[in-house]
């Protein structure tokens, strides 16, 4: 399992003269979960390009596990950088292209060049942990509803089998129901050992899975910590225009009314130290 | 990809030209094209290139980006020269080989089809670098007005020409994140053939065109949730005003096309 190291990384697009990002340092562990947040245009999505090799920082270093690449990179490094990185893209249903859901899930691993029997069982294997139904396998992905496009795209990348996984706000534009499928799925590669980098602005997300969340602004990086201290400094929320999760929100009024509660992240937790005070006792369990 | 200028954006500034009524940029634009076809020798295509050289200073854009705008079009450029040297004949012949004959008037040509190739797509470039498309759209519905007369559907016309202009920067930035979602799944576009690069092409194309029509049957919905009737008469947000500049403006290009003409047909 590849380790991340960002060091001093600075990008610049070369038709604008102010930089995506400037001076990043992070340290991203192997198997951790890290969630990336702040607002439009603050260069969450510069730096996940930047880890998937997209495109060369044009200061600083990045190592993805064993590869290391700098602003003079070869090409050849940046597609190795890809081979370990897997990036689903904001809406990425609209990168379908093939004719049937088969033949889109098996271009990654294609272009792998890996033979077609490896292939095959990575399409069965990454369509099953989706949960797409086999019967789709011989389909036009572009006769299948929203959701399931979605996940095609994203059977697509993970098909690859890629130890780092990079999701660019996954959830936009599902309803509830699918909304929850996918956040279990991505918890479930988690579990399972991968890397996973989630761009998100729903802080219930970040509050409920990440084990790191690192805050950007501005191109820069503003802070790298966990979701309970980020939660807890009422300043640093408000300078980067970030808010509570409810859980959070409704045990810091509760507070303000002199309720004792301890540090909650998710509802479940808030539920789990407010019912015993409910019931008048310490709960039977 | 991403950091590619394209051939025709706007450059925002605030110079003369910038401030010049886009029809007046319009009228001048196409005027000076024409007078290039008349020039034909050593002083007239100078004055034209001095006088396009004082525009481009003028526009405050920067000579890198004109260079910028037109790399693009130097193979065809290149090209073209090229076939001119090789294939026409006439006059004195200085080398031969199998079909290609390089001769005097080859050369000649070559050199006013080279000439004219650059001052017109600098031209042109000048103009899009100092207006914002739409503007020009405006100004072209402004120039084709009087076709309404022989029933030419003009708002319709220029209602498309403002669509297809507004939306180019739009399917710009998605054919990248297309091109960057498909290299990220290993794709890779810089390596094989020309055959080769064009089929690792479709994965990128077929996307675009879906997501193309896509939004366009979403933007013609939303045309129609707004009331938006073809045959209405309309109005315009952006008012064009005419300023005494614009007029002087094209004073100096009827002083240049003066110029141009004495000169190609008194000398």
């Amino acid at each position: 399992m590849p380790e991340i190291k960002l060091s001093d990384v600075a990008f610049a697009y070369s038709n604008s003269k102010r930089s995506a990002l400037t001076g990043v340092n992070l340290t991203i562990a192997a198997g951790s979960f890290t969630a990336l947040v702040g607002h439009t245009g603050s260069g969450k999505s510069t730096l996940v390009s930047l880890i998937d090799g997209l495109i060369r920082p044009t200061a600083g270093q990045l190592t993805v596990g064993t590869v290391t690449v700098g602003p003079a990179a070869r090409r050849q490094d940046l597609a190795r950088l890809r081979q370990h990185v897997g990036f689903v893209f904001q809406f990425p249903e609209q990168q379908l292209f093939a004719e049937t859901v088969a033949k889109d899930i098996a271009f990654g691993p294609e272009n792998l060049g890996w033979d077609p029997d490896r292939v095959a069982a990575a399409v069965q294997q990454a369509m099953a942990a989706v949960g797409l139904p086999k019967e789709l396998a011989s389909r036009s992905p572009f006769m299948l509803s929203g959701g399931q496009m979605r996940r095609v795209a994203i059977a697509g990348v993970l098909a690859m089998q890629p130890d780092v996984l990079i999701l660019d706000e996954p959830t936009a534009g599902l309803d509830a129901r699918s909304t929850a499928q996918l956040l279990d799925l991505i918890a479930k590669f988690h579990r399972e050992g991968r890397t996973i980098i989630l761009i998100t602005h729903q802080m219930e997300q970040v509050a409920r899975y990440a084990d790191q969340v690192v805050v950007m602004n501005h191109g820069r990086l503003v802070t790298a910590t966990t979701p309970a201290r980020l939660f807890a400094d009422d300043q640093l929320l408000a300078a980067n225009q970030l808010t509570r999760p409810a859980a959070v929100q409704i045990a810091h009024q509760l507070r303000g009314r002199g309720v004792d509660l301890p540090a909650v992240l998710t509802l479940d937790q808030l539920a789990t130290v407010l019912a015993p005070r409910l019931k008048g006792g310490p709960a039977s369990d | 990809m991403t950091n590619a200028i394209v051939f025709g954006s706007y450059v925002p500034g605030n110079s003369r030209l910038h401030r010049l009524d886009p029809r007046a940029k319009l009228l001048l634009c196409i005027s000076y094209v024409v007078l290039v076809f008349f020039a034909n020798s050593w002083a007239t295509c100078l004055l034209l290139a001095a006088a396009l050289l004082a525009a481009m200073v003028m526009s405050k854009v920067g000579f890198r980006l004109y260079w910028r705008g037109i790399r693009p079009l130097a193979w065809i450029i290149l090209l073209t020269v090229a076939f001119q040297v090789l294939f026409s004949t006439g006059g004195p012949v200085y080398w031969r080989w199998w079909l290609f004959t390089v001769t005097r008037d080859g050369l000649v040509n070559s050199l006013i089809i080279f000439f004219r190739f650059m001052v017109i797509v600098t031209a042109s470039t000048v103009l899009t670098a100092t207006t914002p498309t739409l503007r020009i759209a405006d100004a072209l519905a402004w120039l084709m007005q009087p076709l309404t007369a022989i029933k030419v559907p003009v708002n319709q016309i220029t209602l498309m020409i403002s669509i297809a202009l507004r939306f180019i920067p739009t399917i710009m930035d998605e054919a990248v994140k297309i091109a960057n979602a498909q290299r990220s799944r290993g794709m890779n576009l810089d390596e094989g053939g020309l055959i080769k690069r064009l089929t690792r092409m479709i994965p990128i194309l077929i996307p675009l065109f879906v997501d193309s029509f896509k939004r366009a049957e979403e933007l013609a919905t939303a045309m129609e949730a707004r009331g938006y009737d073809p045959a209405a008469p309309r109005t315009h947000y952006r008012q064009l005003h005419w300023h005494r500049r614009d007029t002087v403006s094209l004073l100096l290009l009827l002083v240049l096309a003066g110029a141009v003409l004495v000169l190609r047909y008194t000398l």
